[in-house]
């Protein structure tokens, strides 16, 4: 059983509670002792950004993230070597990377073997949508690392079904037009969720801009399997702000499950 | 979306999820006006009345009487951009679109934004590389008096590369009422096919102003690259014809240094805004600073179907230092009594060393805008008493 499976099984229908952090932010080695303040704050499992020089998808926050790791001589290399020691310390955490599409097809595409020897479970792109996913998740399955695919409430019901079928692991669920960031209004889009379940897709989990509890009870009120926080975590790290406590409170809110069991 | 998108192996949408729908409703836009007399009739019109279409073609008489100058400098708003930058207006009003969105790099994009944006009443927002904005203080200017908005943005290398990603976000969020009007050959499908079709006049005036005025074809077509959709559209008509076809890059200090825009001859294949094209960039992929004195050729992308022209062989790329493209401007100006942009200076550079290697070969030079933006820097540059 993958790891994404057997942490959906453990928490059996409790929320997933997903912590994104930026490999390298602001530097190796406090990186690599926020990841494991996020796994002792509460965390089910992790999405790590491979820090990318122009990353479209995001906000300010991520990207002045990025710009530091980038800034403090951080490579691609470095990133790997984090998640292998990650990955030695928690031998079940699933681990997902979040990159950009010229890191991967840079150097004739070894990205995903090393991303799998590393010890990631998963990889997103996030500028490969569903159009151009085909030919790069037949080769992240070939070297065992499991494609995560995004869905937003504007995607047409054909691109979901590739969606369902390309997405292993997880799906991951925008939840408002726009870029990574603060969310205005807890407004979750449960026909998003419906329309993924109906066509057999991967668990989905809602991310872009999960900064409160409230957003967070909101997205599992909509019927999600879990949720990522990216942005407020990031903020909260450079401010040198309470992690742990952080993530423990919205691990908290996944609880308030309201789906029908 | 109805068409692959691909050049060959390059092209293609690399962008989020959240984007394709936008980019899926352009293409049918697209697409459908192109199947529309009374669309293609609104836009010659425009083109003609508005825009001042055909621009001249100019033997030079003073530097060698080989090279012929396409001149879109003389273009309603000063540079090839508007003839794309009046066809997308049409078709965002097409699509019900209320606002424009646009990078600009030297500014010419912008001010050709700005002017479509007052003419069909669009409210209008440009991001432009903090370093641009400064070394392109008229055409903020210029921007701003037509109504415009000009966001100066600071990260990354505060250039055009980083104007665009500002632009790609905005749109993530507002593509409901705004539409892209992205500058370039470059970006996802449908924008490198889209902007090749509407700056194709460029090349099709092109190649019947040398017959009537010389009873034949060029023997090679000359025209700078940055995003490189003037040299597209100069290039375009001449494809089946026995023509040269030369992309001149921007070499900055020297292709030898870091310092250059010469994406094609010192880059790499990769992914940068949307399309698999040719890249500057580092061992790991992170994407590098270009530097042209030419804002509008100072971008580590191109288009891409000049890296599928590349690669086919069909056109050849070379470049042009930003001392030999200020020659040019200097040359142009002296001899001819035409200020011609720095970006255009670049493809003119080019062509008088072929002009001196072969005194007979009948040159075509895509003369993409005019200087009145870069006189200020000339000035700092060439010194008062140039």
């Amino acid at each position: 059983m993958s790891r994404y499976a057997a942490m959906f099984d453990r928490l059996a229908g409790e929320g997933a509670f997903g912590a994104f952090l930026v490999l390298g932010d602001p530097d190796l080695e406090t990186s690599a002792a926020l990841l494991e303040t996020v796994v002792a704050g509460g965390a089910d499992m992790v999405e790590l950004g491979i820090p990318f020089s122009d990353p479209v998808a995001d906000g300010p926050v991520i990207q002045a993230a990025a710009a530091r790791a980038l800034g403090a001589g951080v490579k691609v290399a470095d990133c790997f070597a984090l998640i292998a020691a990650f990955r030695a310390r928690h031998p079940h955490f699933p681990v997902g990377i979040l990159t950009y599409a010229n890191l991967v097809v840079t150097r004739g595409r070894d990205f995903f073997g090393r991303a799998a020897k590393a010890g990631a479970d998963s990889l997103l792109v996030a500028d490969v949508p569903a159009r151009e996913a085909q030919p790069w998740a037949s080769e992240m399955r070939a070297a065992g690392l499991a494609p995560v695919l995004i869905a937003a409430s504007n995607t047409p019901p054909q691109t979901l079904a590739t969606i369902a079928r390309l997405s292993v692991g997880y799906t991951y669920c925008v939840t408002r037009a726009g870029i990574t960031g603060v969310h205005a209004a807890a407004e979750f889009d449960r026909d998003l969720i419906d329309a993924l379940r109906e066509a057999g897709a991967a668990p989905p989990v809602f991310g872009f801009g999960i900064s409160t509890p409230e957003h967070v009870a909101a997205a599992m009120a909509a019927g999600a399997s879990g949720v990522i926080s990216g942005s407020a975590i990031v903020s909260l790290a450079a401010q040198g702000g309470d992690i742990a406590s952080f993530v423990a409170t919205l691990k908290q809110a996944t609880g308030n499950d309201s789906r029908p069991r | 979306m109805r068409l692959s998108g691909r050049f060959g192996r390059f092209g293609g949408t690399y962008v989020p999820e959240i984007l394709v729908p936008a980019l899926e409703q352009l293409e049918a836009a697209f697409l459908d006006a192109q199947a529309d007399r009374e669309f293609a009739a609104e836009l010659e019109g425009l083109l003609a009345d508005y825009a001042g279409r055909p621009t001249p073609l100019t033997r030079c008489r003073n530097l060698p009487n080989t090279i012929y100058l396409k001149r879109e400098d003389l273009l309603h708003g000063g540079a090839h951009k508007t003839n794309q930058v009046l066809a997308q207006g049409l078709l965002a009003r097409r699509m019900g679109k209320r606002r424009l969105i646009a990078e600009t790099g030297a500014g010419q994009h912008g001010v050709a934004t700005a002017l479509v944006g007052a003419l069909l009443g669009f409210e209008t927002r440009i991001y432009m590389g903090a370093q641009d904005v400064e070394r392109q203080r008229l055409n903020v200017f210029r921007m701003e008096l037509m109504g415009a908005e000009v966001v100066p943005v600071d990260s990354g290398g505060r250039g055009l590369k980083d104007a665009i990603n500002e632009a790609l976000r905005d749109w993530s969020a507002s593509f409901a009422d705004t539409h892209y009007l992205l500058g370039t050959v470059a970006g996802p499908h449908p924008f490198p096919l889209m902007v090749r079709e509407f700056q194709r006049v460029i090349g099709r005036e092109a190649r019947a102003q040398m017959i009537a005025q010389l009873g034949r074809l060029p023997d090679a077509v000359v025209a700078c690259v940055g995003g490189g959709s003037n040299a597209i559209g100069l290039f375009s008509d001449f494809l089946d014809d026995d023509v040269r076809l030369i992309g001149v890059e921007a070499a900055g200090r020297g292709l030898d240094s870091s310092e250059h825009g010469a994406t094609l001859l010192r880059g790499r294949p990769g992914i940068l805004h949307g399309a698999e094209t040719y890249v500057l960039q580092d061992e790991d992929g992170q994407i590098a600073d270009s530097w042209s004195v030419s804002a509008g050729l100072d971008y580590p992308a191109v288009g891409p179907e000049h890296a599928h022209l590349k690669e086919s062989g069909r056109a050849e790329y070379v470049g042009a230092t930003d001392d030999e493209a200020l020659g040019a401007f200097k040359a142009l100006a002296e001899n001819e009594g035409i200020l011609c942009a720095f970006e255009s200076a670049h493809a003119l550079a080019h062509a008088l060393k072929l002009a001196d290697e072969a005194p007979d070969a009948v040159l075509l030079v895509g003369l993409s805008g005019r200087g009145d933006k870069d006189v200020a820097q000339a000035q700092q540059l060439l010194g008062s008493s140039a």
